[in-house]
């Protein structure tokens, strides 16, 4: 099983060079710290910014520079800043290439949920509903079971959803799937020692096993 | 030049009355109006309607509001940060109408540019669809979603003039732009008030038109709500 870091490290490996990339609250905010650093990407903060630089040192930190997780961060080189509605109108628009961001259910047809919990958990969608309404490219991290073990890989969301037929890639705390445009989970790779047995019975949505699936090589 | 200044907090926000419709710019607790929440806690009102992407902490920022009972409802994209909203929400003392970030900047936007209504792709086939029409352009579904306007918009920028043009900073700029432009009277405090003129005009933000009262804020305390450092 893949720690969160091994699943932000293994997502890492999607980023390709020349991308402007919108990172989620979570997991994927922990990608930054695998991409390579010979790629020159683009981080965009939702709430106003392209080019977000390391988090700051003790001496260097400012209130007014925040990501969407609400942690302190500094600027990259090159960075610009901008207004909430400028912000999406370059997620609607299309020019962001890349969306990262952490999910509670992904059904086998590629919606996904992760803004509440009826009657328990109401925290909101934040941008995440306009995010998965507009990109190209939808990566989700997740866990592949909750705490009680339950599948969170589903033939339909049980939960209310935020977007319809957008995931393209899951990765998991297990395996590395693709969503299939007819639906169903791809398996593409293992988790080092999971099986994929293991695979297939922690997941309830329609697993699409073809051929020999390797194991995540970790550099 | 119209000189916009008022004296402090208290006299920007004398005459909001209850049952009335705020604005508030920021994002999390960055670039919140601190003078003028502070100053509204003072005012014998209630049943307000708050508009602004977050709800607080709760012994911070709108937090504080909440706590008093001064809101009937929030308008806002994610509250995940205040136990007392939550708690409120869900035991139905507070009414909430959650939506998408990019629907409500853009909802603002479109208040203080008078466009009544926009096509969005955000929200198609979940809860918020809901109620609304949709159509489809070029094969893909968007729904429509009318304009935000307020009785009074409330924002802080980082430098002000006395005609009202403000400049932020970072990423405290986040909704305070658009705020400024969708409220019939639009509060805008700043760190630092300068005579008009002073301002270079090429770095301008929010032009002083869109702005009713300035004036200069005191005591900031820019409380950061993850502070988070490099190792």
């Amino acid at each position: 099983m893949l720690t969160k870091e091994q699943i932000a490290q293994r997502i890492a490996k999607e980023v390709k060079t020349g991308q402007y990339i919108n990172l989620g609250i979570g997991i994927p905010t922990l990608v930054a710290n695998y991409i390579p650093q010979n790629l020159d990407v683009v981080l965009q903060s939702e709430n106003g910014l392209l080019g977000i630089g390391p988090f700051p040192t003790d001496d260097n930190v400012d209130p007014d520079l925040i990501n969407a997780g609400k942690q302190t961060i500094t600027l990259a080189k090159g960075s610009a800043l901008f207004n909430s509605a400028e912000s999406f109108a370059m997620i609607r628009g299309g020019h962001v290439h890349l969306t990262i961001l952490g999910a509670m259910e992904v059904s086998e047809n590629g919606d996904i949920a992760n803004w509440k919990i009826p009657g328990k958990m109401v925290k909101g969608m934040g941008g995440a509903m306009d995010l998965v309404a507009s990109a190209d490219n939808i990566i989700v991290a997740m866990q592949h079971c909750s705490k009680s073990g339950e599948s969170k890989l589903l033939p339909e969301c049980s939960l209310p959803i935020t977007g319809v037929k957008c995931v393209k890639k899951i990765v998991s705390d297990l395996a590395v799937m693709e969503i299939s445009p007819d639906g169903g989970f791809i398996l593409k790779e293992r988790a080092p020692g999971v099986s994929v047995e293991e695979i297939q019975s922690k997941t309830a949505g329609k697993l699409i096993i073809e051929g020999d699936i390797p194991e995540m090589i970790f550099d | 030049m119209i000189d916009k200044t008022v004296k402090n907090a208290q006299e920007a926000v004398a005459d909001i009355p209850s049952n009335c419709m705020l604005m508030m710019g920021g994002f999390g607790l960055s670039g919140i109006p601190e003078n003028c929440i502070s100053a509204i806690l003072e005012l014998d009102i209630d049943n307000l309607t708050i508009v602004s992407n977050n709800a607080g902490v709760d012994d911070f920022g709108i937090g504080l509001l909440l706590k008093k009972r001064m809101v009937k409802k929030m308008i806002s994209s994610y509250v995940g940060e205040n136990a007392e909203f939550e708690r409120q929400l869900l035991s139905g003392e507070l009414e909430v109408d959650l939506i998408p970030q990019g629907t409500l900047a853009e909802r603002v936007r479109a208040g203080g540019a008078g466009i009544p209504a926009f096509f969005t792709p955000a929200g198609v086939g979940t809860e918020v669809a809901e109620g609304k029409e949709s159509r489809e352009f070029d094969g893909k579904t968007y729904l429509l979603e009318s304009w935000l306007k307020a009785d009074f918009s409330i924002v802080k920028a980082w430098k002000g003039d006395t005609a009202g043009n403000l400049i932020f900073k970072g990423t405290a700029r986040n909704f305070n732009p658009l705020m400024a432009t969708a409220g019939r009277i639009c509060i805008a405090e700043v760190e630092e008030l300068v005579p008009a003129g002073e301002l270079d005009p090429n770095q301008i933000h929010t032009p002083g038109i869109y702005v009713q009262r300035i004036f200069q804020g005191v005591n900031y305390e820019k409380r950061i709500e993850q502070r988070t450092i490099s190792r």
